[in-house]
């Protein structure tokens, strides 16, 4: 992945908090992770095919997922489905913003959420695998990002 | 009105429900896929669609054509975060009113309704 790529995933995200919550998110310098996945509470994974392959992740805990629904549903009761989709959605939402970079061949696959600390899903991603650090509204999580 | 709410996450469906309360809708259903969506579709003859492209089993593009085909004087609003110009222009290809990039706010929301209900309502006149 070179280095524009990283930046438009860092653009997207930020635009993403921007414009959804008014409140901004600060982006952490990126680094390569060789072994071990990156994972929080709840991880929403999109599978990427056509023109690149691999994958992205995005991986929150469920505090910041609640907050994160809270504010687009103007509510706080905040349901624990809204949670659960929340990850898949947000993961859904960066990884298709990425075709104004990518075009139209970067084809996206349907979120898989998944809870707790699977040992596979860093295998769904092509290395080397780039983690952007993200926080936001006083919570942290991480982007994934592996793509032949 | 007849609204029809399309979108696998339902996070979104709530959102889109909520952000549209404002207008006269009456929701008629909401849809997870595309197969339930057109199921709903034949079932209500629904006056307004706000439709997802990425979504399991059937996605929004084919369902579009389906919709487009059964009942072309639907408005179809379709909204997704496939954000390429491509998406889109395929889209309105296939018979879309309107499309809207996800993320999007409920102003965005309900200023894209507003046009599409108002070129419908020129378009009737």
């Amino acid at each position: 992945m070179t280095e524009r790529e990283l930046r438009a995933f860092i653009d997207v995200v930020t635009r993403y908090f921007d414009d959804v919550t008014s409140i901004p998110a600060e982006m952490g310098v990126p680094f390569v992770k060789e072994q071990a996945a990156v994972l929080l509470d709840l991880t929403g994974l999109i599978g990427i095919s056509g023109a690149r392959r691999g994958g992205i992740y995005v991986t929150a805990p469920r505090a910041m997922l609640a907050a994160l629904a809270a504010v687009i549903l103007g509510t706080d009761a905040v349901e624990d489905e809204d949670i659960l989709d929340m990850v898949g959605e947000l993961a859904n939402t960066i990884a298709g913003n990425m075709r104004a970079t990518f075009g139209s061949t970067f084809m996206i696959s349907v979120p898989i959420v998944v809870e707790g600390k699977p040992d596979d899903i860093h295998l769904r991603l092509k290395p080397p695998v780039f983690v952007i650090p993200i926080r936001w509204n006083g919570h942290n999580c991480y982007l994934s990002v592996g793509l032949e | 009105m007849r609204l029809l709410i399309v979108d696998d996450s339902n996070i979104m469906r709530k959102a889109i429900e909520k952000y549209l309360r404002r207008f006269s809708f009456e929701l008629v259903g909401t849809a997870r896929n595309g197969r339930e969506a057109l199921d709903l579709f034949r079932r209500h003859q629904p006056d307004f669609v706000t439709l997802d492209i990425t979504m399991p089993e059937l996605d929004g593009l084919a369902c579009l054509t389906e919709m487009r085909s059964d009942r072309p004087q639907t408005r179809i609003l379709v909204i997704s975060a496939l954000s390429d110009p491509m998406t889109g222009l395929e889209a309105v290809k296939r018979g879309a009113n309107g499309f809207l990039s996800k993320p999007f706010t409920a102003e965005a929301l309900a200023t894209e309704v507003e046009q599409i209900l108002q070129r419908g309502a020129e378009g009737a006149t």
